[in-house]
């Protein structure tokens, strides 16, 4: 054998190897920077935004009076596309994976999947050229006849770019998403439970009800979480749809609708001066401590629950 | 399941035999749900899609009523479960027909030689092109994709190859699910304020895209191309180990050339789903009416802000009524951009199909 | 170039599970030497703790010595590529380069570790390791084709081709026929047969029968009881190991009253 031993006693590591591991390593150790660079870039950019001169927060006078609106509007324009697409979701994912001949399932699936991969701001054109214009006698009916609700007060918009419209738009960007997810834990029901509740007589659907929900309730749960995460940052579509002013209102059909912190960004991007650059910025930051929370969240709950299926 | 309509007597006989619904009931609750909705739209004069809607409503209630009557109440709610299920799914569909058919029937009549080969300086009024935006994003790209494979696919590679197990390597996925989720414009916003903080406040260059673009794009290759090294069969490794080949060249040569199709896949999605992203561009990239081929050096267009600019200022409208110039541009350049998503989307699929085979064994 | 290999006092563990106590045996060169013993009796962990190929799971580790030609594998300046380069291995299921040809997958030791040679050296290294292995013709005709597209015996003889073009002393193999239908495995311990004149070879089998046929020593190993180490029980010429064993548990396993 040819081997010799090197004086030194540590194992022997090629240089090869050593370059190449210690790149993949620095690959990953890069991506930590990143995030980390996004938190501290934003931070040192935004911060004066936090205590600039008071006539920049027009029509208020600090930071937290106008954050406060765009939050509001942030979080219900996701609360309202939520409202919409959840069911939509399960309906769809459930279709596909325990309705549709299985020789459709595929493409179908595909189909939705095509849903993400348009880009938002041809939705965006679509909800403020299209959709606007043909929910305008939805708003007035809605307004005919439910008026005696908030949501409903009215006037209806003549545009019909309200913030439900928004809803809507964003209900159909976040569908795709939840409804992966969703598909994905319906279909790793564990075949046996639903042959079980089969066998006993039930229904498809007191099988899906008894059998496939239980089993699938944290991964609905995180998938959920996920496309309101989609929906707390999406910029174009409600940038595009919405004229907004900073109000506080839960009507959702009326001329005078909240932007989202996104959507504000996007539109006083450029008439920005630096300072007001800082505030958006500043703006920014508490949109990405917000959707981190809600990430992290869903992560956690998805954490929880495979922990309990190994268990 | 029976076809003739049911006799009672029959069906109480044979413990087995409940009473069904005919085959063709479903059929008949359809036409008669269309046939009063239909005549309620006409009489009163409602949009023909309430009257769609009511027709659907009609549907769901009526069936399921007629099943409660006859079936009982579990197989009722059995129907309407699956009533429901089949409508949700429909009416997904129909945002998205509509779009695709807006955008084909606005996009098509705006696109010629003139729209695609020229840019919007002093252009006022009709006409004018996208080519700007076009070279604008193909840049953008190309420099966000090769900023982000290479970090993506080592970092996969020591996800898979080195960290198995590792703090790190736990800390890494981590924070990759937590990349997936940032919005779009704090990519945006991060890349302009690592700019501003270099170059000033009033920077805008196509690079600033690239950066905001490759935050978005890594975790996706990460993802797409961990999954991949992980199909690979430990096998080829322990092959590669006992003929005397070192870990990296067995990483080189062995398991990337087997996962290379999958690879090659996830990246071009990836590289489709950042195509279509506006928000983080129009933040630092920002807006022109030029061609511009330097990505450090000042504003560069892009399609999907070239779409918003067009909407959000439109021109003019002609005088005697119609749109103004700028939406048939934005749904012009909406169907190229759609088109480019689908094309690198087929791409993505051949690709796939191609490379798939190789770790089949055949035996 | 065949190498005797000295085992003595191994102990093998996986972080803090002990798979392997207390081995002592000779590998003479020149010569088959066979590992018998019921699953999980450490055979295989035995086996790739003989080229280091266990140290690929994390966490493995080894006490005690391995020497061959006076060389202590497990010296810490011992660079386990080199290890493997020497010793080289076949295992269970067939595993050639599913993106390389026949041809390259024979050359793929060599190109792998970059060694530059010459086209009408590759050819010739090509064709005497093919037709060692008793591949060269059925394949060659079609050395080009992807090496995924033959048989499952062609395949592990393409390993086994793969195995000898690096020129190693010692050929390990892990139950090389196990995935394999009669034919091919008559095909294969042939090729045993007629390696032995240049190669030490060692192979873990279950099939007592193949061990018998193929081999001049026998080991057969065994678990004390569940959840303990593996070990030696026994160590022979494989004649003695079948007609008159010096350990009860040896005829009992051999005989077929357990196992």
């Amino acid at each position: 054998m040819s081997v010799t031993a090197p004086p030194d006693t540590k194992p022997v590591v090629r240089l090869g190897d050593r370059l190449f591991a210690g790149t993949a390593r620095v690959a990953a150790l890069t991506i930590m920077l990143a995030l980390a660079g996004v938190f501290v870039f934003l931070a040192i950019e935004g911060i004066p935004g936090l205590s600039a001169p008071a006539e920049i927060y027009q029509p208020f006078d600090n930071f937290w009076s106008y954050v406060g609106p765009l939050v509001f509007g942030t979080v219900l324009a996701a609360v309202v596309a939520l409202i919409i697409a959840v069911p939509f979701s399960i309906g769809v994912a459930l279709f596909i994976s325990h309705y549709a001949p299985p020789r459709v399932a595929g493409p179908l699936a595909y189909v939705i999947d095509l849903l993400a991969a348009v880009p938002s701001v041809v939705y965006g054109l679509w909800g403020g050229l299209a959709l606007g214009q043909a929910m305008k006698p939805v708003f007035g009916w809605l307004f005919d006849n439910l008026s005696f609700l908030p949501f409903f007060e009215g006037p209806p918009s003549v545009t019909g770019r309200t913030i439900l419209t928004a809803g809507i738009v964003l209900a159909i960007m976040v569908v795709p998403i939840t409804t992966a997810i969703s598909r994905e834990v319906f279909a790793q029901t564990p075949r046996l439970h639903e042959e079980a509740a089969m066998a006993l007589g039930a229904t498809q659907w007191e099988t899906i009800r008894y059998a496939v929900f239980p089993y699938a309730r944290s991964g609905v749960v995180s998938a959920v979480m996920l496309g309101l995460g989609r929906a707390l940052g999406e910029t174009m579509a409600v940038a595009m749809v919405l004229s907004a002013t900073p109000v506080v209102t839960l009507n959702l059909i009326s001329n005078t609708n909240p932007a989202t912190i996104a959507s504000n960004i996007a539109s006083n991007y450029k008439e920005a001066t630096p300072d007001k650059q800082a505030v958006l910025i500043a703006t920014g930051l508490v949109l990405f401590a917000v959707t981190f929370a809600v990430n992290f969240l869903a992560r956690w709950v998805v954490g929880r629950s495979e922990r309990k299926v190994t268990r | 399941m029976t076809t003739t309509p049911l006799e009672p007597d029959f069906a109480v006989s044979v413990g087995l035999v409940q009473p069904r619904l005919p085959r063709w009931a479903s059929i008949l609750v359809g036409v008669i749900s269309l046939g009063v909705a239909g005549l309620l739209t006409m009489f009163l004069g409602w949009n023909p899609v309430g009257g769609i809607v009511v027709a659907v409503l009609l549907f769901v209630v009526g069936l399921p009523l007629w099943s409660a009557l006859l079936e009982g109440r579990r197989t009722a709610v059995d129907r309407l479960a699956t009533c429901l299920v089949w409508v949700a799914f429909g009416s997904v569909v129909v945002p998205l027909v509509w779009l695709i058919w807006l955008v084909l029937k606005n996009g098509v009549g705006a696109i010629d030689m003139e729209f695609l080969t020229y840019d919007m300086r002093n252009i006022v009024g009709a006409g004018g092109g996208i080519y700007h935006a076009l070279m604008g994003t193909l840049l953008v790209t190309i420099a966000a994709t090769i900023i982000s494979v290479p970090i993506g696919l080592f970092t996969a590679i020591y996800l898979t190859e080195y960290g198995k197990g590792s703090r790190l390597a736990r800390v890494t996925t981590f924070l990759v699910d937590v990349m997936t989720g940032i919005p779009s414009i704090v990519a945006g916003l991060f890349a302009l304020a690592l700019f501003v903080l270099i170059f000033g406040p009033a920077i805008r260059i196509g690079f600033g895209g690239s950066v905001a673009l490759s935050l978005l794009m890594i975790p996706t290759v990460v993802r797409s191309a961990e999954e991949m090294l992980r199909l690979v069969p430990s096998d080829l490794r322990e092959a590669s180990y006992a003929l005397g080949v070192p870990k990296w060249r067995t990483i080189v040569k062995v398991v990337l050339p087997t996962s290379l199709g999958g690879i090659i896949t996830g990246v071009v999605l990836a590289i489709s789903r950042v195509i279509g992203e506006t928000a983080p561009l129009l933040v630092v990239a920002g807006a022109t009416d030029s061609v511009n081929f330097n990505l450090f050096d000042g504003r560069m267009m892009t399609l999907p802000v070239y779409i918003f600019s067009q909407y959000s200022s439109p021109g003019v409208a002609p005088i005697g009524g119609g749109d103004p110039p700028g939406y048939a541009r934005a749904w012009g350049a909406a169907l190229v951009l759609i088109a480019i998503v689908m094309v690198l989307n087929l791409i993505a699929r051949i690709i796939g199909k191609i490379f798939a085979p190789p770790t089949d064994r055949r035996r | 170039m065949a190498k005797s290999i000295d085992i003595s006092d191994l102990d093998i563990y996986y972080g803090d599970f002990k798979a392997v106590e207390g081995v002592n045996m000779t590998i003479r060169a020149r010569a088959v030497t066979a590992f018998i013993g019921p699953s999980g009796c450490g055979k295989s962990t035995f086996l790739r703790a003989l080229n280091r190929m266990h140290e690929v799971i994390p966490g493995a580790r080894v006490e005690g010595k391995v020497m061959v030609s006076g060389q202590s594998l497990y010296d810490p300046g011992v660079d386990p590529v080199a290890v493997r380069r020497q010793i080289g291995m076949v295992f269970q299921r067939p595993n050639p380069f599913p993106t390389m040809s026949i041809y390259e997958n024979v050359l793929a030791g060599n190109r792998l570790n970059s060694r530059k040679i010459k086209k009408a050296e590759a050819d010739e290294i090509v064709e005497r390791s093919l037709k060692s292995a008793n591949l060269w013709t059925e394949v060659k005709d079609r050395l080009s084709k992807p090496g995924m597209g033959l048989s499952g015996g062609q395949q592990q003889r393409l390993c086994i081709a793969r195995a000898i073009a690096v020129e190693p002393e010692v050929l390990l193999m892990d139950e090389p026929c196990s995935a394999l239908d009669p034919i091919s495995t008559s095909a294969i311990e042939d090729l045993i047969h007629e390696l032995k004149a240049d190669y030490t070879i060692v192979i873990v089998t279950h099939n007592m029968q193949q061990a018998a046929r193929v081999s001049d020593d026998t080991g057969f190993f065994n678990l004390k009881a569940a959840g303990q180490p593996g070990h030696l029980v026994e160590f022979n010429p494989t004649n003695k190991m079948f007609t008159n064993p010096d350990e009860e548990s040896t005829e009992a396993y051999i005989s077929g009253r357990f196992g």
